[in-house]
């Protein structure tokens, strides 16, 4: 993959930002799933056990993983299933290629999976001459536009009501330009419904996968995962490693944590279990399910024990809606697949510091997002280690491309300002030039950005240390 | 098809990787919200059910019969389908044999494939139920030979018959009661409304894909 350019984060953050639309939009949006969140989670003592619950079950999961997903696997294949593996995304996408190839399959019908954003799979199939068809209503509405989603769980939320309509109006051949959302609704119904009814393959993502039963479950209010994974003949499933779960016992309390952190609800319309293929007797429901379980960078993650709190998550969403960052500038100013906090201390882990590092400067470490994470992931810790891990020298670190910060100018002052605090002679001559010389600091690099929304620091005559020799210290 | 080496590899990455890195993390407690009374239960159900824009008719007995009657005159569904075998379906043609009735009764007995067509313009459908929870209020659903997956999903309007006495108070308690880890069906599902989405500017708009209207007997 290319190297951004420097800063790209910063000029498309600037954009957004400039952008009153999008603003008035993300406020609105984002405010509003923060209030729902609070009113299924109002009592703090439940919702802290809760959250406890959900978080020890994930990282208890991360410690026995493999054992899970063989375990996973074999309960898959006893109920019918076909379990393939996928060390990176490009072989996830070759698998899920050559299923829809062993059927002469040319269309596919997607519910909602951040795994097959996190796959480009939709470029890919373009790329082979499939028609990959995003049904979910806000992933709908953003493929008419050809954009990436822009939030996990709500992806067209930084377009209102009259920009869906214009694209409606654009991109749907016959289409009249409308604001009236019932309208819209009924024409998306439309054409999605005569796309399940046609289609070759469905295609969705998994909440959760239980190794004891083989049970794929996935958590929806459209209706449209439910469509893909039935009407089709054949249904593929994309998993994320980390999605296995030991129990059935411990779906409830993650169902209650997802469902009341992502959009604040007590329950969702639907929750699919999906526990094999149709079979004998059966009437309805796919002839073959595949289940692929991606890798991609995943296991490599689990060898730390900080880091691989960020294998922890279920995609909920809510440290987004609650980041003073990502609620101003929206999701596609990270230019990743995932946004936001959780984006930040898991796309550089998926694509190396070098490449995606910059996102981890784009948090002023508020702990917002560790308060409210349904499985209590400490992000702000996360991030700042991968801070650390930027300026490492190469080989000292364990995410990829870490050290990409380094630089002789910083390691100079870093020194300088070591000897000035162990030297006596040097502090005294720091303090001193700093008395007399930070008064002129000329207004240029580094200085004059930060200077550009704040005031320039005065420094006074006489250093702190001075004054309390003189004076002493007042115990008031 | 995927490489057996990529098992391989990521497997063996996994146990070198897994267990003995992290520091003990104990089990965790079992999550079972406070147990509700019957009564209590049923009306928790009810409200909660309504809330999402679901229609909850209480009714005693085989009273459900005439009471979908009714309703399908008044709001003219043209078509009902529904599964043979099943204590509703017996219900169903009983009553249509004993009195003509506008909507037409459509059993499902062919498979998807050659049923697909009709069932997408078919206007209504009815299924039994294995319940209902409480705390969250939502019906639970295992699909049968007789009433296949789809019979709650394509029809516009899904009609499902509830019976009060097998309302538990939240999906722990369903999960345990019912078995449901030995003896689920291949599909087995949690509805709680009708299909739903607010994917735009976050208004609660209904029936996007699936049912617009979820229509439900509670039986008593």
């Amino acid at each position: 993959m290319d190297k951004p350019k420097k800063a790209t984060f910063a000029r498309a953050a600037a954009r957004a930002l400039a952008d009153t639309q999008l603003r008035d939009n993300l406020r609105f949006a984002t405010q509003s799933l923060r209030q729902k969140r609070l009113a299924v989670f109002d009592d703090p003592e439940a919702t802290e056990a809760l959250r406890e619950i959900g978080s020890r079950i994930k990282a208890r999961g991360l410690t026995r993983l493999p054992r899970l997903l063989e375990q996973l696997e074999a309960r898959c294949q006893k109920n019918g299933i076909m379990v393939h593996w996928a060390e990176t995304t490009e072989e996830a996408n070759r698998i899920v290629l050559s299923i829809m190839e062993a059927h002469g399959a040319r269309k596919v019908v997607k519910g909602k999976s951040m795994v097959s954003e996190e796959m480009h799979f939709n470029a890919f199939m373009k790329d082979h001459g499939k028609e990959a068809l995003e049904t979910d209503l806000g992933e709908f509405i953003i493929q008419l536009n050809n954009e990436p989603p822009s939030h996990i769980i709500v992806p067209a939320i930084h377009k209102n009501r009259k920009q869906i309509g214009k694209i409606f109006a654009d991109k749907i051949p016959g289409t009249d330009y409308t604001e009236d959302t019932d309208i819209l609704l009924a024409t998306a119904r439309r054409i999605l419904r005569e796309h399940y009814r046609t289609a070759d393959i469905g295609l969705s993502g998994v909440n959760f996968a239980v190794a004891e039963t083989g049970t794929l479950c996935l958590v929806e209010n459209e209706g449209n995962g439910r469509m893909c994974t039935t009407v089709p003949p054949v249904h593929v499933a994309l998993m994320g490693l980390e999605k296995v779960v030991e129990t059935l016992d411990e779906v409830p309390p993650l169902y209650r944590l997802l469902c009341g952190s992502a959009t604040g609800q007590r329950i969702t319309t639907y929750f699919n279990m999906i526990k094999g293929p149709r079979q004998k007797g059966e009437k309805d429901g796919p002839k073959e399910v595949h289940l692929v379980i991606l890798d991609n960078g995943r296991s490599r993650m689990l060898a730390d024990p900080q880091l691989r709190q960020v294998l922890q998550c279920i995609r909920c969403g809510t440290c987004l809606n609650h980041c003073p960052v990502y609620t101003r500038i929206g999701g596609h100013a990270y230019n990743s697949t995932y946004p936001g906090p959780i984006g930040e201390i898991l796309m550089p882990q998926l694509e190396g510091l070098d490449t995606k590092g910059e996102l981890v400067f784009a948090s002023s470490l508020c702990n917002a997002c560790s308060e409210v994470c349904p499985v209590k992931i400490p992000i702000p810790e996360l991030i700042r280690r991968m801070r650390n891990e930027s300026y490492l020298k190469r080989g000292k670190g364990v995410i990829p491309g870490h050290g990409f910060k380094r630089n002789a100018v910083e390691r100079v002052v870093w020194k300088g300002w070591r000897y000035s605090q162990t030297i006596p002679m040097l502090n005294w001559a720091m303090l001193k030039t700093l008395a007399i010389a930070g008064r002129i600091l000329p207004n240029v690099g580094p200085l004059k950005a930060w200077t550009r929304v704040r005031t320039k620091p005065v420094f006074a005559k006489e250093s702190l240390k001075q004054l309390t020799r003189q004076e002493g210290i007042r115990h008031e | 098809m995927s490489r057996p080496s990529a098992r391989t590899q990521i497997l063996s990455r996994l146990y070198k990787n897994a267990g003995a890195i992290a520091p003990y993390t104990p089990e965790a407690a079992h999550w079972s919200p406070p147990a509700l009374s019957p009564a209590k239960r049923i009306n928790r159900f009810v409200e909660l059910m309504e809330a999402v824009r679901s229609e909850v008719y209480r009714v005693k007995g085989n009273a459900w019969v005439d009471a979908l009657r009714k309703l399908l005159q008044t709001r003219e569904l043209a078509t009902l389908a529904y599964g043979k075998k099943t204590w509703c379906g017996d219900l169903l043609e009983k009553s249509w044999a004993a009195k003509p009735h506008p909507t037409n009764l459509i059993p499902w007995t062919q498979d998807i494939e050659e049923f697909r067509d009709e069932l997408f313009g078919i206007s209504a459908g009815i299924t039994t139920t294995m319940g209902g929870i409480a705390e969250a209020a939502a019906m639970i659903l295992w699909p049968t030979p007789e009433e296949p997956r789809l019979l709650s999903l394509v029809p516009p309007v899904h009609i499902a018959l509830v019976k009060a006495s097998e309302i538990y108070t939240s999906f722990p308690e369903a999960l345990k009661k019912l078995d449901w880890a030995k003896k689920a069906p291949t599909n087995s599902l949690l509805i709680s409304g009708p299909s739903k989405t607010a994917d735009i500017e976050l208004i609660l708009q209904f029936g996007v894909h699936g049912p617009t209207d979820l229509i439900v007997f509670l039986i008593e």
